[in-house]
């Protein structure tokens, strides 16, 4: 598997470090005056990446990991670490870690360059830094990407400096020592501990250094298999998230929310009688604003106390954004804004359009945030991918100076990109200085599927035509409900569109999806566009995991299966023949022989297979499905069960892989999404709500739905730098799913998920009270 | 409002709160024990699950009247103390497999999948695929394959733990 085929290109080029020019060891950074050896990064001069960028072309040559890391590019002077006395390394990640393991990720590729061992890296989540600017976003799957670099030249400087002074200590020149697994050697065989010199190695003014990376033949643990650093705290329930957190006074603090999207509360009958409940110490209406979703607070002894005081609210609601709206409208008005596509050449025309419908973005984790808003000062802590701006926006709300707030950034349980949105903190805060007092605030699950953030509902207009064997054009129009881009990460979207030349004049979504999209085969004139409807707040979205990709590709993959048909040919043989990118050649290959592609099936059963190009890697998905009835009719109680994907087949290559079990564990994630995404997980929008209400309504995978075989294949290394990891199993899974059910069904299936059009399965839970009542029967339950 | 009292993972505890709060905010919100996650208060998602009397229960669904002064709950935290060893075989299958992700459904899939085990053994044989298939904990991080080998893993070694 390593070796590529080059030779096919077409001018496509790999987008390695290499091809940049960027590849090089030596670099510039800062010792920095402190009682202990700090050492920081200075990329700021490394304008090579940019100058490597003459225009913006399609997304074959800056993509979105170059919009993100271009952003970050300036300030990313200021990630530095820290040598403590007892010889320990410190870091504080300006990341959110949502479960993708980007904390451990770090830890070795810290420990690698400095030759620590791993388990004397600890990294911990910085709180919001300002000064970083753009520097402490997590979104994209670009975490890794954009600080790879960066960390090991702090790592490296650390690492020389530490040699310099047991230099002084061992009486050896530099030269003749090394550091390897945490102790420092010299040729002769003396060693000294990296505690001994920690302190000798600090520096009293700051000053500049040079530093020189190791070469990647020296690692020893990036690209080596290695368990998450907290795995050990997960499982004795020692890890901590925000609602896990004691913070003196802060009571729990929940809201009674709308029974339509976005309504407001406009007042309570029986304020008095709620507020004399037992435990209960206060109750306030919250209005509902752009960044606050509101509803009515009340604030008791437990969440539990906090749970029947809202069953018992009677509150006069005013209107939402979408009363009395149903899917079928949303369908309709996306339908009226689609893009218009020339019309088609003469030859073979393979068109369809497919629906998407809404489905929950949010993860396991309710939304929660802890708050203390005083007077003369503020401090919040919560699961954030954009702190910086929700320190900003939350000092501006308050009315307080930027370093009167404190913002801590706690573990995530999951994100998806929901954590790119502070309402939670937003909430908990201002529910904190309405009262005055300390909150820990925590969404019901309930309302996270009802007014939680959605992955919005699509279409994917697509049309091939093709001729004598050549495939001579392919449309898709895009046409989505509006995803929310506006907190945060829209600000780093609008500096990226200031930054690079051609970007100008593009909403956000076309900007996204300019940057995203792309059709990896040779399909003669190509044309990808996209519209949006409705003002981004109508619905609550979010850029949920992979955005718009998921559907995009599936759309596409579709019509590509189709096209092969229509062909006469086999879809592997189709792809291979097509594709235009040589490492997803090589995926597809990989895929296909470990997925033993064309082996012969029973009726109702089949395989499927599509690929991937985004975050500079390329991916494969292999899948078998089977959809014969004894499977589809499974029973599990209060479940869906429906076609059963059987085995999985997944092949990435991200560049560099830092972490192969991580790498393995975020396509896991991402194919159990694709899986749901494309035969089980949506919402269904009824007069001006969702109905789904809990797990057992909105079908997310489950384990009666989980695959028997999952093989995830890391390919070796194709380049110096790691590319996206996080979202990249989605895409391709699903559309591979889609295909899938297609081929064993016989049919041409056009509306997302599969089984989005059934009878509902379940009987919605009522929308007032907002809130169901826990169950009393556990006990019977036990097992 | 009254007195209640139990055994919470080895040690007595009391807490004076209504017969009708739910185990999870007794345990939480009350008693500062973290393990058991909320996750929807609805008996569905597992994530709260924890141990009463050696069974797989859900807190957020059993009223804190409805346990008895000798009940004995035991969650996350106190799972590795009932084999006294500083980590329970399912929780070492769990490292040795990186089942994890966020974690956050973690604690109760460890303890559904102990109490699976128990189940099985107690009828005297080894779970099957049908096993996995009826465990209902969320996973939003997707880490059902991994969870599946884990408790396999965990199963041997708790055979041969005892
Ligand atoms: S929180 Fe108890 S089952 Fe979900
Ligand atoms: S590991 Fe995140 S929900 Fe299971």
């Amino acid at each position: 598997m390593d070796k590529l085929e080059h030779g096919d290109e077409l001018g496509h080029g790999e987008q390695t470090g290499e091809s940049r020019g960027v590849t090089r060891r030596s670099f510039v950074g800062y010792l920095i005056a402190a009682p202990t050896l700090v050492a920081a990064a200075d990329l700021a001069f490394d304008s090579a990446a940019l100058a490597a960028l003459p225009t913006v072309q399609p997304v074959d040559a800056f993509d979105l990991t170059d919009g993100l890391t271009l952003t970050t590019a300036p300030t990313s002077q200021l990630i530095s670490v820290e040598i403590r006395s007892d010889g320990t390394v410190a870091f504080a990640l300006p990341r959110a870690e949502v479960g993708q393991g980007i904390t451990t990720a770090v830890a070795m590729t810290i420990a690698d360059e400095m030759g620590m061992p791993l388990d004397k890296v600890q990294v911990t989540l910085a709180d919001a830094r300002p000064e970083l600017v753009w520097n402490q976003i997590t979104a994209g799957s670009n975490s890794m990407h954009s600080i790879f670099t960066p960390v090991r030249v702090a790592a490296a400087i650390a690492r020389e400096r530490l040699l310099e002074a047991a230099a002084v200590v061992l009486g050896q020149p530099v030269g003749n020592l090394s550091l390897v697994d945490g102790i420092i050697r010299s040729v002769t065989g003396q060693t000294v501990a990296v505690a001994t010199v920690a302190g000798l190695a600090a520096v009293s003014q700051t000053v500049a250094v040079q530093a020189t990376l190791k070469s990647p033949s020296q690692f020893t643990l990036i690209g080596t298999p290695r368990g998450r650093i907290d795995a050990h705290d997960i499982v004795t329930g020692a890890k901590l998230f925000a609602m896990d957190l004691d913070i003196p006074g802060a009571l729990p603090t929940m809201l009674c929310r709308a029974p339509t999207i976005n309504a407001s509360a406009i007042s309570v009958r029986n304020f008095a009688a709620v507020k004399a409940m037992p435990g209960i110490t206060d109750v306030v209406i919250i209005p509902h604003t752009t960044f606050v979703p509101g509803g009515v607070a009340v604030r008791g002894q437990t969440f539990g106390h906090c749970i029947t005081a809202i069953r018992a609210l009677d509150v006069v609601w005013g209107p939402g954004t979408v009363d009395g709206k149903s899917e079928a409208n949303v369908l309709a008005d996306l339908r009226a804004s689609e893009l218009p596509m020339l019309p088609p050449l003469l030859g073979k025309v393979i068109e369809d359009t497919f629906v998407f419908h809404f489905r929950p973005g949010d993860p396991l984790e309710t939304s929660c945030a802890v708050a203390d808003v005083r007077s003369d000062r503020a401090e919040v802590w919560a699961a954030l991918k954009t702190p910086i701006w929700c320190k900003e926006q939350l000092a501006l709300h308050l009315g307080l100076p930027l370093d009167k707030v404190t913002v801590h950034v706690t573990q995530a349980g999951g994100s998806f990109g929901r954590h790119l949105f502070p309402d939670a903190a937003f909430e908990a805060a201002e529910v904190s200085r309405v009262l005055g007092k300390p909150v820990k605030l925590m969404w019901h699950r309930t309302d996270n599927f009802r007014q939680g953030r959605v992955h919005p509902m699509c279409t994917s207009h697509v049309r091939l035509v093709h001729l004598l064997g050549n495939v001579l054009t392919f449309d898709q129009r895009h046409t989505s409900v509006a995803t929310d881009f506006s907190q945060g990460f829209g600000e780093l979207l609008t500096a990226l569109v200031a930054m690079v030349p051609g970007l100008n004049g593009l909403t956000y979504a076309q900007l996204i999806f300019s940057l995203t999209a792309n059709v990896p085969y040779n399909f003669g004139v190509v044309t990808q566009l996209i519209n949006e409807i409705y003002a981004f707040n109508t619905f609550n979205t979010s850029s949920v995991r992979n955005i718009y990709s998921p559907e995009v590709c599936s759309a596409k993959e579709l019509i590509v299966d189709r096209a092969a048909r229509s062909m006469g040919k086999d879809p592997l043989a189709f792809r291979r023949e097509f594709v235009r990118d040589a490492r997803l050649r090589a995926v597809l290959d990989q895929v296909a022989s470990a997925g033993n592609w064309g082996r012969t099936m029973p009726a109702g059963t089949a395989q499927g297979i599509a690929i991937h190009k985004e975050y500079k890697g390329a991916a494969a998905c292999l899948v078998e499905i089977d959809c014969r009835a004894a499977t589809v009719n499974r029973r599990v109680p209060d479940a869906y069960t429906g076609p059963r994907v059987t085995k999985v087949v997944y092949a990435v290559d991200v560049g560099l892989p830092i972490n192969p079990l991580g790498l393995e564990a975020q396509m896991m994630g991402g194919i159990m999404d694709g899986i749901a995404q494309a035969l089980s997980y949506s919402l269904h929008l009824q007069n001006g709500h969702f109905v789904e209400g809990s797990w057992d309504n909105a079908y997310y995978t489950r384990q009666w739905n989980t695959p028997p075989s999952v093989q995830i294949i890391v390919m070796p290394p194709t380049g110096d730098s790691p590319g996206g990891a996080g979202e990249f199993g989605v895409a391709a899974t699903m559309a591979a799913v889609a295909c899938a059910y297609a081929r064993a069904t016989g049919t041409n299936p056009t509306r997302f998920p599969i089984n989005h059009d059934l009878p509902l399965g379940f009987t919605p839970l009522p929308t007032v009270p907002s809130i169901p009542e826990s169950p009393t029967d556990g006990l019977e339950k036990a097992f | 409002m009254s007195t209640h009292t139990f055994l919470l993972n080895g040690a007595r505890v009391s807490v004076d709160c209504d017969d009708d709060l739910r185990m999870l905010w007794v345990v939480r919100d009350l008693l500062g024990v973290h393990g058991p996650k909320y996750g929807c208060g609805l008996g569905v998602c597992q994530a709260c699950t924890s141990h009463l009397n050696g069974l797989a229960v859900n807190l957020c669904a059993v009223r804190v009247g409805d346990i008895d002064d000798n009940d004995e709950i035991v969650t996350i935290e106190g799972l590795a103390a009932t084999v006294g060893a500083p980590l329970h075989p399912m929780q070492q299958a769990w490292l040795d497999h990186d089942v994890s992700q966020c974690g956050y459904c973690q604690p109760g899939q460890i303890m559904t999948a102990v109490a699976k085990v128990r189940q099985a053994r107690a009828e005297g044989r080894d779970l099957t695929d049908a096993d996995y298939d009826q465990i209902r904990n969320v996973c939003r991080c997707g880490t059902y394959p991994r969870i599946r080998l884990a408790i396999a893993a965990g199963a041997q070694g708790m055979r041969r733990g005892g």
